[in-house]
């Protein structure tokens, strides 16, 4: 199953991550500009992780993720400017303005959030995974979180749960080291996470999670066991935010220079360095892959800036499913 | 519908749950159960017994204690085309798996701006009685009743407890629905073809003209009975049931302080920000004006619930607290 390295593949996973990149750095202008408000936490530095695991899943697979989740989102095809429509708090938006940055939301494209409490998705993953097991179906669900949510009861709750079950589920860490603002070996005896999911007798592997093709290939094989009926999985995927951890972020905890050391293993410019090493990418081709997604990217600021407001009259509309039929 | 071959037969509120559960399980096969000893055990109160057994365990799934893991599990696989009904074994250890519950039950169709339904239903014994102690003995109903996307069900009756849970499972939404552990044992008759009943509005238990008592759960037997007592002193109460605390059945509460024009609420919560306190503001809000007295709460004694016997008894509302409060706001107070 494992990803044959072709030219096209590496252009795909290029613009993946380049288009993430650029998302997230209009969205920082726009929070500057008031456009977008609230919590704003962008993912520049770890969109290798966002390409390489999406690109591994099929449409029948389910995507549960963090606050974190608006290269997820991308990545897994929900349409920039709905994700860009729900961030200026638009009707227009993938939630109708409800959710923002950290709750978006795409049945379609069978993404369940956007989970902002941390480690919260887990269990709804556990469960999404337990439906298609009972059912029979053939799916994966992915489930992503951050370094901090191995802290939480609810990861060990559901490590046990899914393993002992078999679930279908594939748990994937996104280890960028830092809880917020504290480091991981502040707040864990254990600092090695594949341990944590072997001792619930869970496969384990750790990956270098600033190299996309690494990513996918460890994704793919992953989702392969997990589709067999192997059981659930767990990867680590040592990433690093590049960014404050939110737009209300000092960064007193963290030295200017691993910031900088890890800039250079960006994977952005790794990907694209090395085609170009291998003569598959020249600067003009860059400069039109830039415009393809600036061009993307401007239409979705711009459906966004025309996008509308929802009735005040609808506020309280879908607290509550009315007809049977909503639950499908 | 009821058909005219039913007959009245002789059960517990323990065995109308229980036909309930597995009636649902054969109507239904996206219907399963789990939670903490729902299986080999047969329910911490007995009320799944023997199902493990008849449906298997695929669909009878005993889970381990993790309350946050499995609660969350069946929003889920109700997000995912299931029917799950998980079984909290106590109200107690729902505090462990509200996260999941206030987090991500009650908000992610809202959120979503109306894109998933959790058809999702939450079993859970409540209540004191038991001598169980202050960490077995909560009555948090009032707690859940806050929060908007949650749908809150205290069947008190025989009907209720054989005919809420195939409502809730029809509900495309979260629905909690509490089992007083005082009930459990109340034996009566119930009709044999009993099945479904509504769960928008409140019943009236106990009709009369002078003043309404008002309760839910398990209070409502004692609050029959002090309706009696009262009866035997001429003084004639209306007993409100309130069934279910969210969606809230506020006009027949008000109909109901209307024609009596005074009104006592029961409740086993604290007394401080309780369902009762919920209950007063609505009857101030809208009938006012039709009050003679001034509304009267029973409520616990604001203390964790003690073990001793004497000592839980005088926390809990009794009947005799309910007929003197419901002798002084008619005005009769010796």
């Amino acid at each position: 199953m494992s990803a044959a390295p072709s030219l096209d593949d590496d252009l795909a996973r290029l613009r993946g991550m380049l288009r993430i990149r650029r998302f997230e750095e209009r969205a920082a202008e726009l929070y500057g500009a008031g456009k977008i408000r609230g919590f704003l936490h962008l993912c520049v530095g770890e969109e290798a992780v966002a390409v390489g695991v999406m690109r591994a899943l099929t449409e029948v697979d389910a995507v549960v993720s963090t606050y974190r989740e608006h290269g997820h989102a991308l990545a897994r095809g929900v349409p920039p400017d709905r994700i860009m429509a729900e961030m200026f708090g638009r009707a227009e938006g993938c939630c109708r303005g409800r959710g923002g940055s950290m709750h978006l939301f795409d049945a379609s494209h069978r993404f369940y959030g956007g989970n902002a409490i941390v480690a919260g998705g887990l269990p709804l993953a556990t469960g999404l995974a337990l439906a298609d097991k009972m059912l029979g179906r053939r799916a994966v669900t992915a489930c992503l979180f951050g370094d901090g949510a191995v802290a939480e009861g609810e990861f060990h709750e559901c490590m046990n749960l899914a393993a002992l079950w078999r679930l279908p589920v594939l748990f994937l860490c996104e280890n960028n080291l830092y809880a917020m603002g504290t480091a991981l070996a502040l707040t864990e005896s254990q600092v090695d996470l594949c341990a944590k999911a072997r001792s619930y007798d869970m496969p384990a592997d750790r990956v270098d999670g600033m190299d996309v093709t690494a990513v996918e290939r460890a994704a793919l094989a992953a989702v392969a066991t997990v589709r067999a009926g192997e059981g659930p999985r767990f990867l680590e995927l040592a990433t690093y935010r590049f960014r404050a951890h939110s737009m209300f972020d000092a960064e007193l905890y963290r030295e200017k220079r691993e910031v900088e050391r890890w800039k250079l293993r960006d994977p952005i410019a790794a990907l694209s360095t090395l085609m170009k090493l291998g003569g598959a990418l020249d600067d003009a081709g860059f400069s039109a892959l830039e415009s393809e997604v600036g061009a993307e990217l401007d239409a979705a600021v711009a459906f966004a800036e025309a996008g509308t407001l929802e009735p005040v009259e609808d506020l309280t509309r879908d607290v509550y499913a009315t007809e049977a039929s909503d639950a499908r | 519908m009821p058909g005219s071959d039913a007959v009245m037969v002789r059960t517990t509120w323990r065995e109308a749950m229980r036909s309930a559960l597995r009636e649902a399980l054969q109507a239904d096969p996206r219907v399963f159960l789990m939670g903490e000893d729902v299986g080999h055990y047969g329910g911490c109160y007995a009320v799944s017994r023997g199902l493990l057994e008849e449906f298997g365990p695929e669909r009878i799934r005993d889970t381990p204690l993790s309350e946050s893991a499995f609660v969350g599990a069946g929003i889920g696989a109700a997000l995912n085309g299931m029917r799950p009904i998980v079984e909290v074994m106590t109200v107690n250890f729902s505090l462990l798996a509200l996260d999941q519950i206030v987090n991500n039950a009650a908000t992610l169709r809202h959120m979503s701006g109306g894109q998933f339904a959790i058809p999702l239903v939450i079993r859970m014994a409540t209540g004191a009685g038991r001598q169980l102690a202050a960490q077995h003995s909560h009555s948090l109903e009032g707690w859940y009743a806050h929060v908007p996307g949650l749908k809150v069900l205290c069947p008190a009756t025989l009907e209720d407890a054989r005919g809420m849970l195939a409502s809730a499972l029809a509900d495309p939404n979260p629905v909690i629905l509490f089992e007083h552990v005082g009930l459990y044992n109340v034996e009566g008759t119930l009709r044999s073809d009993a099945g479904a009943v509504p769960i928008d509005r409140a019943a009236v238990r106990r009709a009369g003209t002078q003043l309404s008592l008002i309760a839910y759960g398990g209070m409502i037997p004692r609050t029959l009975e002090a309706a009696e007592k009262l009866a035997a002193q001429g003084i004639d109460a209306e007993v409100i049931d309130l069934r279910v605390l969210r969606p809230l059945d506020t006009a027949t509460l008000v109909a109901s302080v209307r024609k009596t024009r005074r009104a006592v609420i029961v409740d086993e919560g604290w007394r401080s920000g309780s369902f009762a306190a919920e209950i007063s503001a609505r009857l101030a809000e809208e009938a006012f004006y039709e009050l003679d007295a001034p509304i009267a709460r029973v409520c616990s004694a604001e203390v964790p619930i003690p073990y001793a016997r004497h000592m839980e008894l005088a926390a809990l509302p009794q009947v005799e607290a309910i007929v003197g409060a419901a002798r002084e706001v008619v005005g009769t107070h010796a």
